[in-house]
This record gives C-alpha cells, structure tokens and sequence, in this order.
C-alpha cells in the first residue's frame, strides 16, 4: 500500500489533478481500466491511461488527449465517455492534457482520427465507471443493482427514486474490479451522440475568454521577434545588433534555431519587453546571410522540371493488369498534364510559444499544438532533459490545418528563453508565417486513358510527379521508393477498371513541406476526377453516370454519387449558361463528394450552388460534421481559385494576405451538406474528407458552362475563357 | 516614451508606449485584454476589430497615439454575460471552429446591427469582408447575423 500510494502521489503531480476519489481509464493494450487502488507500478510502465477522475466533491472530470484546433474535439471525444457515464457536458470539466506519458499515444489531431480511433474504447470507458458506480449504490441500498440506474450524474434507485450523487459513490465504486466487457448503450438511447451537441468551447470564443497558445502570459515574459534566412536553408555569416539594441524595449539580441525534420534553420531574435518593441528593433538588425544551395531556386524552372520529369517511367504503384499493353491497343486515347502549385497553410493565429526555463533544467511550455504527445518528447529528448521537467501547457489552436503537427517555433522559443534567462514569447509576424512555410507541396499529375470505341474504359494511368514531404521529414527517406504519402489515394478508387498504371517520379525541392489539411489527396484528387469527367466527355457519356458505370459492385463511394445525384437535383435541366460539376475521393481520412453549379458571368463564372455528401458510417456531432465540410469547401476554393505560393532566386514571393489572399465571406455561396450513416462499424473521418473534391467538382463544372478546361491550379474564375 | 490615458470598455488605463505603437498591442500587452487578436498587422484580416467611438477599426494599424482620450470597446467589452444578441447567436448556430478570428467577426457584425439593424447578404457581405476565417465559417457568420437582427427586433 505504502508504495501505491507514493505512486499515486506521483502521477497527482504529473497530471495538475488536487484530489481523487475514482479514476478509470484504458491500458496501452487497449480497453481495461483500474481504479485507484490497483494503482501499482504505474511509473515504471505506464501502463494506464486515466480519462475520468470523480471526486468526493462530486466534481468529474474528463480528460480529453485530442487537442481542440476547430474541428470539435473538445466536445466529441469527452462526449464518448460522457454519453456512456450519464452526465451531460455541463456537469464535468474538460481537462486537455499535455503530452504526459501516463496519458497515452493518442495525444495529438491529425489524419481526421479523433473519433474513429476513439469510438468504442472511450465508451467502454465510461460504461465502466457507470456499471461500477451503480454497484456501489445498490451495495449501499442492499438491492439488486438491476432497480438502479445512473442519470445526470446519480445513481437512482427505481422504486424508491432515492439517490446518490457520483461523488458520494466514487470512493466506494473505486474498489472493485473493472467489468471487463461493460454494456454499452443502445444507439437509440444516445442524448449526446448522433445528436447535434452544442460544443462547450463556442461560448468562450463568442467572448474573447478562450485561450490560445499567443494569450499565454507569464511574469516578468519578454517577447521576441525572429529574422530568419530569406533564402531557405541560408546560413548568418554576420550580423550587426547596434540600431537594435537603441529601441526602447529592446533587451537582447540572439541567435536560435527552428528545426523541421532534418532540418535546421538559422535565425537572429530580437527580444524586448513587448512585442511592438520586438518588431521596431527587428527591422533595425543587420544580418548578412549566406544564401547557400537555394539561391537560385525558382518556380518557373521548378515547374518545367517537373513537366520533364512527366516523361520519365516512375516507380509503379499498385499496378492492375498489362496498361501499356491496353493502351496501346486502345482505340480512343486520351492524355494531359495536370498541375498545382505550393499552398501555404495560414492559421490565423500565427506561430507562437510560450517559454521558460527554471531550476535549471526545467522547462515550462505555452503552445498551440496539435501533437502534445509528440511535443513533449521530441522537445526533452533535444534539450536532453526528463521529461517529466517539461511541464507542456495546450492551449486552444487558432486554426491547425496541418501546420502545427511540427514544433519549428517551439525550438526557438526554446533556445531563446535559454539565452535571455527568462520565460520568452515568440510570436511569427504574419509576413514569417507566409515567407518561411512549410508549404503543401505541388504535385503534377500525367495522365492517361484508353477507351473502346463506345467510351468504356480499358486502361488508365496516374503519374504523380512531385517532391516529397518525407524527403525534409523523415532522415530515412528513400528516393528510390514510392513516396505513400505522394501518391496518396490514386490506388484507392473504387472505379473498375481492368488495367491500371499508377506511378511516382519524384523531383527534389529544398523547400520546407508539410502535410496540408488533407495531405496529397487536395491536388491528387483534382488530377484523378477531372480526368474521369474528361474520359466521359470523350465517351460522349454523362460524367455522373459515366462513374457510376464504372461502380457496378455495391460501395460507399457508389452510395455517395447516388445521393448526390439525389440532393443536387442532377437529371434537372439548369438554367442556360449554367454548368453542374461532380467529384468524389476515396482517402485515409475518409470519403466525400461534391455536386458544384456555377453560371457564366462575363469571362469568368459565378459559384451558384454547392451541394456536399459525406459519408460517415456513424457520426458523433452531425452539427459538427457539417460545419467540418462547409469550412473544407472554402478553404478547397481558396486553394482552387487564389494565388498559390511561388518562389524566385530562393525566396518566397508573397508575404502577407495582400498577395496570398484567402477567400472571403462574399465569394462563396451556402455549402449544402448531407451525411450519410449507415451505422456500420467503420467510422469515416470528418475534418479532411470535404477538401480534396471539391476543386475537381468546381473545375468539371466550369467545363460543363464553358467548355473550358482547367488542368493548372490556380484558376482565375474571373477570367475563364 | 509618452503615457497616452485610454478609455477601454469604460475603465481608464495609462499606457507608457512608443507613440507608433498599434493600439492592438497596446490592448495586449500593455492593458492586459487578450481576446483582441493578431492576424496579419497590415489590416487585411480583421482578427483584431475593436470598436474606436462606436467604429469598427483594425487595430493593428492605428496607432495607440490616436486612440488616447477616445472610447475604445473591446471583444470583452459588449456584454457582461455573453448575451449580446450577436454573441447569442453564435452559440445558437454554433458559429466559431478554431474561434481565433471570431472576436474579429463579432466587432464587425455589432457594429453592422447597430448601423443596420435588419441587414440584407449584400449588406452582410460589404461589412463583413474585412475579415478572414482560414476555418470557412462564412455561411454560418451570415445566418447569425441574420438571427441576431431577429432577436434584436
């Protein structure tokens, strides 16, 4: 016992928690759950990750791993366990947690995983405690535990309608074993899931009481504002910090370095006592760079390297049957070249974090992250500190989108906090944000297919053509190998057909690249179902049709372009000068498709209608779900339609969103969407799948009012014909 | 560095600040108030809208200099409980994702409603395209503004 409860002093510490009455949780291997008093090696193994925490107050708390960065995880996930234990969101605290060992690998957002990955163990979690909790109340009434059931955090008895509070239960209920298989409720019971549960966030950030990571405050913080290469990869030979240092403010001049991947990126920061002073001593800095192997780096050429690149065999992917033979035999042929350019990924709450080092060798952290987990241990391992001495603080994320699945600007928030001695912010200006990336890399895609003489398909092919992320991420990267994440989607078409080459030619760029909202599929899929729509035209075929002849076997993606013919009224005439575009994308994260009507309108066309259907198996917040796919659509349109990034002798072109402009509220009309739910046990995700279609839909439509064909992203929809 | 005596959400502060110093970071840093946001510091995203004299302004390019001795209302500032009609109807149609843009958008759409009380989509369209959501909440922004003029007749 003595050992025990020293442990468990231990992890009341390592997770911020005062006081317990009942903790359950999951093992590493999956479902289980202990409660407190089993609390044995809990140190050495790790072996537990604690969700609920009752206490004799009667305060429950849940603890989320998914970090809220917009897409409704602070209300999803927690309402797995909620739903089961019988409370309702109000009646418990939400606690993030911040990349604390004891709290497992699920500790980050990325992939649309959240829910799928969390479905059925965060419920078997909270049957658990609520089957535990209704023992302990029947054993205190003496009756059966079958006359008593939990509702809005107490125990009933039936017959009597006398009841405990959870908190009043907890330190009995804490005792007994954890049911091993608990029983789950019937879907038809839910009050939270299926349901459009209002999310417990939105009512701070309608007052401007949320925090996130650029709101953190500590005593006696200094901020600073960091000059880095404008050529990527360029090195300090020198730099001159007098004018610096004569701003008032200013309290320090230092080097610091960002690292992303392999990769280690110089930078000089000014630090003062607020950011504005930060900023004036920055612009007074000289530093002189040597620009080194990207000096010369352009888009132009870039892009006419990977047109050249097109003509090479590739690395084959996933081939089906003899293409090249059945293409060259083919009597209808069909080719083109497909292009899209670097996207940056643009969160309006630019890179920030909090800082500080103290007692030496520990570390407190403020961040917007969307990978505590990962954070956390990458972060210690570089410093060569515990981890136990980073105490890492997640805050709500101003937007993720991909950027903060890497910590570049922790590790020089890091470094400087170091050198200043004291706890620094750095904050990246919108202009370091749009300058520096990472950046979605472009893919072109060359295409090809061979028809019969009646428009079926005999062979198709999908090069990829593209640098890789894995080549700046992963020191492992092998050049000689299909990039997966490159190629990403183009071998999960249900679409039958008999021969089918997929390939990947990969042409190196030193530039910083991440994965984007979405990843490879955002460009893949513009290629892929714009060329689909190109065979059909060339088959003299309806394009929905064309598809669904392709999917004579019952599927889900089958399913989606039935319901969109449905929703979008696809067989009814438009008005003339109209066009109707569709799409749909099998991916990791999940499947989405999308019907878009647009209308000439002098040279260009105008969005009229935007129909989406998702498909999600089972969905946890249909409300959620939706507002997941009408954000997708427009940022898809600002991908679609603005500028993209280019660069020219090594640098970033644009700087800020005068001239990498995003989409606003006037240029995209209501986003109509649908869910599918079959209930079945596969559960789709919902932040990424609205993304990657809904360019190829537009451009299809496009092509429909005008008979212009879009195969280069950016389009100016103004100026179409 | 001059003081400069700002009036925000009816409370006086003194700020000792450089006279070019955006009002944005003058509310931030100096006065404390965090939920007035920074986007993009060249008024092109709107994040930080406060409201100068009742008027909406990118407080990230107007210097803090200009702001002393006139009323300036903040995100925290337009309710005390959450309950303006706009911030009403945000949680009513569930309106901010990441949320980092919305003190923005709701500085915007206040004054629109005081400006306009029963707003058409185009009206909503000109007064609300000052500001960014990277998240796409637009549709829903409009629909709220919409039922806020309802709850506001």
């Amino acid at each position: 016992m003595q050992s025990s409860s020293i442990n468990r002093r231990k992890f009341l510490q390592l997770s911020g928690l005062t006081g317990t009455g009942f903790l359950l949780g999951l093992t590493k291997s999956g479902f289980a759950g202990q409660a407190v008093t089993a609390f044995k090696n809990i140190d050495a193994a790790y072996a537990f990750t604690p969700l609920i925490n009752i206490d004799s107050s009667g305060q429950i708390t849940i603890f989320n791993t998914r970090p809220e960065i917009g897409q409704g995880t602070f209300q999803s996930v927690p309402s797995l366990i909620a739903e089961e234990l019988e409370v309702s969101l109000d009646q418990v605290v939400i606690k993030q947690t911040g990349g604390e060992k004891i709290f497992g690998n699920t500790q980050w957002v990325g992939g649309s995983s959240s829910v799928r990955e969390s479905y059925t163990a965060l419920r078997k979690v909270g049957a658990s405690a609520r089957e535990m909790l209704v023992k302990a109340a029947s054993e205190n009434w003496a009756v059966p535990a079958s006359e008593c059931y939990a509702e809005q955090g107490k125990i009933f008895h039936r017959p009597t309608g006398k009841s405990f509070t959870y908190g009043q239960l907890a330190e009995k209920a804490s005792k007994y074993e954890v049911p091993k298989e608990p029983v789950l409720k019937d879907p038809k019971d839910f009050k939270l899931l299926g349901k459009p549960t209002p999310r417990p966030d939105v009512p701070p950030k309608s007052s401007g009481e949320a925090v996130f990571g650029i709101d953190a405050v500590l005593p006696g913080m200094v901020y600073a504002s960091v000059e880095r290469s404008p050529v990527f990869g360029g090195k300090i030979i020198s730099y001159d910090d007098t004018a610096a240092k004569l701003v008032k403010g200013v309290t320090g001049v230092y080097t610091c370095n960002r690292i992303i991947g392999t990769k280690k990126y110089e930078g000089v920061a000014v630090v003062a006592e607020n950011y504005w002073a930060a900023v004036q001593g920055r612009k007074a800095l000289k530093v002189k760079w040597d620009p080194g192997a990207n000096a010369s780096f352009n888009t132009k050429d870039y892009e006419q390297s990977l047109r050249n690149a097109a003509k090479k065999e590739g690395l084959p992917h996933k081939p089906i049957g003899d293409f090249d033979g059945a293409f060259a035999s083919a009597p209808v042929k069909l080719e083109a070249l497909y292009e899209t350019p670097f996207v940056s990924h643009s969160p309006i709450e630019p890179m920030n974090c909090l800082a500080s080092w103290h007692d030496t060798d520990k570390l407190d952290i403020w961040v917007s992250t969307q990978v505590p987990g990962d954070l956390k241990e990458s972060v210690a391992k570089y410093y060569n500190i515990a981890e136990d001495n980073l105490k890492l603080n997640v805050t709500f994320n101003g937007g993720g989108f991909g950027r903060r699945l890497i910590h570049d600007f922790v590790y020089e928030a890091v470094d400087l906090s170091k050198k200043a001695g004291k706890p620094v912010k750095v904050i990246w200006s919108r202009e370091d944000d749009t300058k520096q990336g990472p950046f979605r890399p472009p893919t072109f895609s060359a295409m090809k297919a061979g028809l019969s003489p009646d428009g079926k398909p005999l062979a198709f092919q999908h090069k990829v053509i593209s640098p890789a992320i894995d080549a700046i991420m992963n020191p492992g990267f092998d050049p000689s190998k299909v990039d997966q994440t490159m190629v990403e989607g183009i071998s999960d078409q249900k679409y039958e057909i008999p021969n089918i080459k997929n390939a990947f030619v990969y042409v190196a760029a030193d530039i910083p690249m991440l994965w984007w909202r979405a990843v490879t599929s955002t460009t893949l899929a513009f290629s892929h179902e714009c060329f689909i729509d190109e065979m059909a035209v060339k088959a003299k075929k309806d394009p929905l049709q064309y598809r669904l002849d392709m999917l004579t076997k019952e599927s889900d993606s089958k399913n989606v372009l039935l319901k969109l013919k449905e929703v979008s009224g696809w067989d009814k005439p438009l008005p003339l000068g109209w066009g109707r575009g569709i799409a749909h994308h099998e991916f990791f994260a999940g499947l989405c498709g999308y019907v878009v009507e647009v209308s000439k309108k002098d040279k260009g066309v105008k969005l009229e209608k935007i129909f989406a259907v998702i498909d999600m198996g089972t969905v946890v917040n249909p409300d959620t779900v939706k507002a997941q796919v009408e954000g997708a659509a427009v940022m898809a349109l600002t991908a679609a339609i603005k500028g993209g990034i280019t660069f020219d002798k090594g640098q970033t072109v644009q700087s800020n969103f005068n001239n990498n402009p995003l989409v606003r509220i006037n240029e995209i009309p209501e986003v109509q969407v649908h869910i599918l739910t079959n209930g079945g046990p596969v559960i789709k995700g919902a932040g990424e799948p609205g993304l990657p279609t809904f360019a190829p839909a537009l451009c299809n439509a496009v092509f429909a009012a005008t008979g212009k064909r879009v195969r280069k992203l950016p389009f100016d929809i103004r100026n179409v014909v | 560095m001059p003081n400069y005596k700002l009036n925000v959400n009816e409370k006086s502060y003194t700020v000792d600040a450089d006279q070019t110093m955006p009002l944005l970071w003058a509310i931030r840093d100096l006065v404390g108030l965090k939920g007035t946001k920074f986007g993009c510091g060249i008024a092109q995203c709107g994040a930080c809208t406060l409201h100068v004299d009742g008027v909406p302004v990118r407080s990230c390019s107007y210097p803090v200099s200009a702001a002393a001795g006139k009323k300036i209302t903040t995100i925290e500032g337009i309710s005390e409980h959450v309950d303006h009609a706009i911030q009403k109807a945000w949680v009513e149609l569930q309106v901010p994702q990441c949320g980092y843009c919305q003190s923005g958008q709701i500085m915007s759409a206040v004054a629109l409603l005081k400006n306009k009380p029963k707003p058409t989509d185009a009206d909503i369209d000109a007064a609300m395209q000052g500001n960014l959501c990277r998240c796409g909440t637009y549709q829903r922004i409009r629909k709220a503004i919409h039922r806020a003029s309802e709850l506001m007749a």
